[in-house]
């Protein structure tokens, strides 16, 4: 079974639900106070959840990452890959709250979106469960250090093991 | 547009990938079953594609010459019959030489 | 050569099980083409124009004489017995089955093969020099820095939709055999003053539409930073490379539209955020990698002298070798552009040849050239006849290696949905013509390059002589240009005027041909005259 997804977490725990169709790896509450815009947030002092589009420079953030609770990155089409960048700088960043991925996510681009620190999927469409256990179970293991705690082949190779990978 | 021109659909067979033309009822492989699907062409397109008939399905503006529908544009010309450089591997081998002189 | 471990075995096999499991889904209907497509497409697999294509990797050009076999077997098995070396020094099949693609990629990756990112809008395969590790020219080998990014950009989970697609050249000496300077990356490993190695960086070249010449943007990474730079100038891309325009989205736009200073500037700024991020692999890794680039076990100093009484061979061998590192071994170009034949073409059979013959006098070891011909790079001087007579009978001998019948020429409309004229009937006649008249010979080093669209998969704006076919009212048209290189003299060739029909196109490049015959000043190469005498007179022989 692919992390997070673990039979002894309860829904409300684990996968969500936040609607029927969200996927949650976390195990705190669902944030749900509203996501507001980059401008928004900056210019108020007391939202604690933003919504990224494409556009927005996710380094706006950084500043004020500890009153973040929420952040939402949104995918207009899953072809449009600058949230991937995004999610990987908020968490290089050390930002540790929620990090949803919104809008156009398919269960073929799931298992990378967590690998850049994406821990909830509000996806448009409903995703298949078994098809995203299959997805995040695929690959044995990864090449190439993300935002995630999976060590890469070239540290297993030369038995460098995970204390390398902690922040 | 002259009476002598149609609109053929084409697209390709999702499982083997082979170039493929409606036939009003069907797909073939050979341009010549290909029928004038008219105003129709669009909706029998989008039918057929959603019901995984054909891939990628598109119109092709011909015209009837001989009783075969000769594309107007030489890419759907070459597309009907195969590699102009490989006519052992046209779709009529026997008929390879009228095909490549057909095609450009 | 570089051996798959456990580890890289593994993520090939999975990646199988995915793909499969991707077209199941599509067949069954649960993932829509425009859902499959970008899918389908990082597994190399393109619905062309005949049936769908797939491209299979063969990283930085270097094959094992059963990864040719193999190749050659999923010629006859799964396709009509024939396969096409491309550009990217890769190979594809052209009548691909969707339902037998699963099996193709299982069989190879029984050979340590895949066709992982092989298109899409990723980091596809990286290129490098045809004659690495052998050539007498270089620093060093610069394929085990390719390898190490190849395992870098695999499955990156941050840049798997990058804006378009992304190619990266590695090469390892001043001479420029891989068109380094025309890919999205190019790297030079170079020796600094210190004696230590490193990396220079030139970012945001290619051809396509708007065709540029990589900047140099870092002329020293040290080997122990050189994924972090990478890494970089992929994160400054994918944020802000334009995702408006597929025809503006390549880096060489973003590149040129800040100001290479303004690019170095975000992309140092990045790295230097990424260095304390532990991006880069333990350098343990690569020297690891380097093991499998070690020299085969060359014999000490073979017969250095060849035999050159049979005049046939002796033209083979000045035309089709190059030199080696190592005394009495020469590196050998199998011409794969036979008068009046497709380029880059190669039947099983031929396939299967080749491979024995590596095995028999190249250490096992054949190169897949980015101009579409096939190199056996460590072959012993002794050895050299039995080799070229083996290659004659198979009509493998052409003696042609960079001359004007050497042509690079992209699948064009034969094959290809996105073309707009036919490049393969062109390079054909070109061949034919020239060989009939006997100028081959005279006209010396002359690259000639087709492209069949302004994709310029055929690099024409990289040739001595470039022709672009174009669509104009339905009818093919080609234009000509004149002036490009694609070596370390990188330039982009001009148009020289209106377009020609098919046959236009052959007597003008024999008109272009004729005017450097008799301008051409001791020792000067076509691209040599046509620097010194300018456009000019092309242009008066050509349209006056
Ligand atoms: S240059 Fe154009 S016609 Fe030629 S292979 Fe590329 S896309 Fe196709």
């Amino acid at each position: 079974m692919a992390e997070g997804l673990s039979s002894t977490q309860t829904p409300a725990e684990g996968r969500g639900p936040l609607d029927a169709t969200s996927l949650r790896f976390r195990d705190d509450d669902p944030v749900l106070d509203p996501a507001v815009t980059v401008d928004a947030f900056t210019a108020q002092g007391n939202a604690v959840a933003v919504r990224i589009e494409p556009g927005d420079d996710v380094r706006e953030l950084l500043p004020s990452l500890d009153r973040l609770a929420l952040v939402e990155i949104n995918f207009p089409t899953f072809g449009d890959g600058r949230g991937y960048s995004a999610a990987r700088i908020l968490r290089e960043a050390g930002y540790r709250g929620e990090l949803r991925a919104v809008g156009d996510v398919l269960v073929d681009q799931i298992a990378y979106l967590r690998r850049c620190g994406f821990d909830a999927f509000a996806p448009e469409a409903p995703l298949d469960p078994d098809d995203v256990a299959a997805a995040l179970d695929r690959f044995p293991h990864v090449y190439q250090p993300a935002a995630d705690e999976r060590n890469p082949i070239w540290n297993l190779r030369h038995g460098k093991g995970e204390e390398l990978r902690d922040e | 547009m002259s009476e002598n021109t149609m609109m053929l659909i084409t697209g390709n067979d999702l499982l083997t990938g082979a170039v493929i033309w409606w036939t009003g009822s069907d797909w073939s492989v050979h341009i010549e079953d290909a029928i004038d699907a008219g105003d129709a062409a669009e909706s029998i397109a989008a039918e057929q594609e959603a019901a995984r008939k054909v891939n990628v399905p598109y119109l092709v503006e011909s015209t009837m010459q001989d009783g075969v529908p000769r594309p107007n544009h030489i890419k759907d010309r070459v597309r009907a019959l195969g590699p102009t450089v490989r006519p052992d591997l046209t779709i009529k081998p026997d008929t390879a030489a009228n095909a490549i002189r057909e095609i450009v | 050569m570089y051996l798959y471990d456990q580890y890289d075995q593994a993520m090939v096999d999975a990646r199988v099980a995915e793909f499969r499991d991707q077209c199941q889904r599509r067949i069954d209907g649960k993932l829509t083409e425009d859902q499959f497509k970008p899918l389908r497409l990082m597994n190399g697999l393109y619905l062309q124009l005949h049936a769908y294509m797939l491209r299979v990797a063969v990283p930085y050009g270097t094959l094992k004489s059963t990864q040719m076999h193999a190749l050659a077997d999923i010629a006859d098995k799964y396709d009509r017995g024939y396969g096409h070396f491309t550009t990217r020094q890769n190979i594809q099949y052209n009548w691909i089955k969707l339902e037998d693609a699963g099996d193709i990629l299982a069989d190879l990756a029984k050979v340590e093969m895949h066709a992982i990112q092989t298109s899409g809008n990723c980091i596809r395969n990286i290129s490098s020099d045809h004659f690495a590790g052998a050539a007498a020219d270089e620093v060093a080998d610069p394929r085990p820095y390719a390898e190490l990014l190849r395992q870098w950009s695999s499955f990156h989970p941050e840049f798997s939709y990058l804006p378009r697609k992304f190619k990266i050249c590695v090469i390892a000496s001043d001479r420029d055999r891989a068109a380094m300077k025309l890919h999205d990356i190019g790297i030079q490993i170079v020796r600094n003053d210190a004696g230590e190695l490193g990396a220079a960086f030139y970012v945001g070249g290619g051809m396509g539409r708007t065709p540029m010449i990589a900047p140099l943007i870092r002329d020293f990474v040290p080997l122990d930073q050189l994924i972090t730079y990478a890494e970089a100038c992929l994160r400054v891309y994918n944020r802000y490379g334009r995702r408006d325009n597929k025809y503006k989205a390549r880096i060489k736009i973003l590149v040129h539209e800040l100001g290479a200073a303004e690019y170095t500037r975000q992309v140092e700024e990045e790295f230097a955020h990424l260095l304390d991020q532990g991006v880069e692999p333990p350098f343990a890794e690569l020297k690891r990698i380097r093991t499998f680039f070690e020299d085969p076990a060359f014999a000490q100093s073979s017969a250095a002298e060849i035999d050159r009484s049979d005049p046939d061979f002796a033209l083979w061998v000045d035309r089709n070798t190059h030199p080696h590192k190592v005394e009495g071994y020469t590196s050998a170009v199998i011409s794969l552009k036979p008068v009046g034949g497709i380029p880059g073409d190669a039947s099983a059979e031929q396939m299967h040849l080749m491979a024995d013959l590596a095995k028999d006098y190249s250490f096992d070891e054949l190169r897949v050239m980015h101009t579409q011909n096939i190199v056996l790079p460590h072959v012993a001087k002794s050895d050299l006849h039995a080799l070229w007579t083996a290659l004659e009978d198979a009509g493998l001998g052409s003696p042609n290696l960079d001359t004007v019948e050497d042509i690079i020429a992209c699948p064009g409309l034969d094959y290809c949905s996105l073309a707009n004229a036919r490049s393969i009937p062109v390079a054909q006649k070109i061949s034919e013509r020239f060989a009939a008249t006997g100028k081959t010979a005279a006209l010396g080093e002359l690259k000639l390059k087709i492209s069949g669209c302004i994709n310029a998969c055929g690099h024409h704006h990289a040739g001595h002589i470039g022709i672009l076919g174009v669509d104009r009212k339905g009818v093919e048209n080609y234009q000509l240009l004149l002036g490009g290189s694609e070596a370390e003299d990188t330039a982009l060739a001009k148009i020289t005027g209106p377009g020609f029909s098919e046959d236009g196109i052959v007597d003008a490049v024999e008109k272009a041909a004729d005017v450097y015959l008799s301008a051409r000043e001791d020792g000067e190469r076509f691209l040599d005259t046509y620097r010194r005498i300018g456009m000019a007179p092309f242009k008066e022989a050509l349209y006056g």
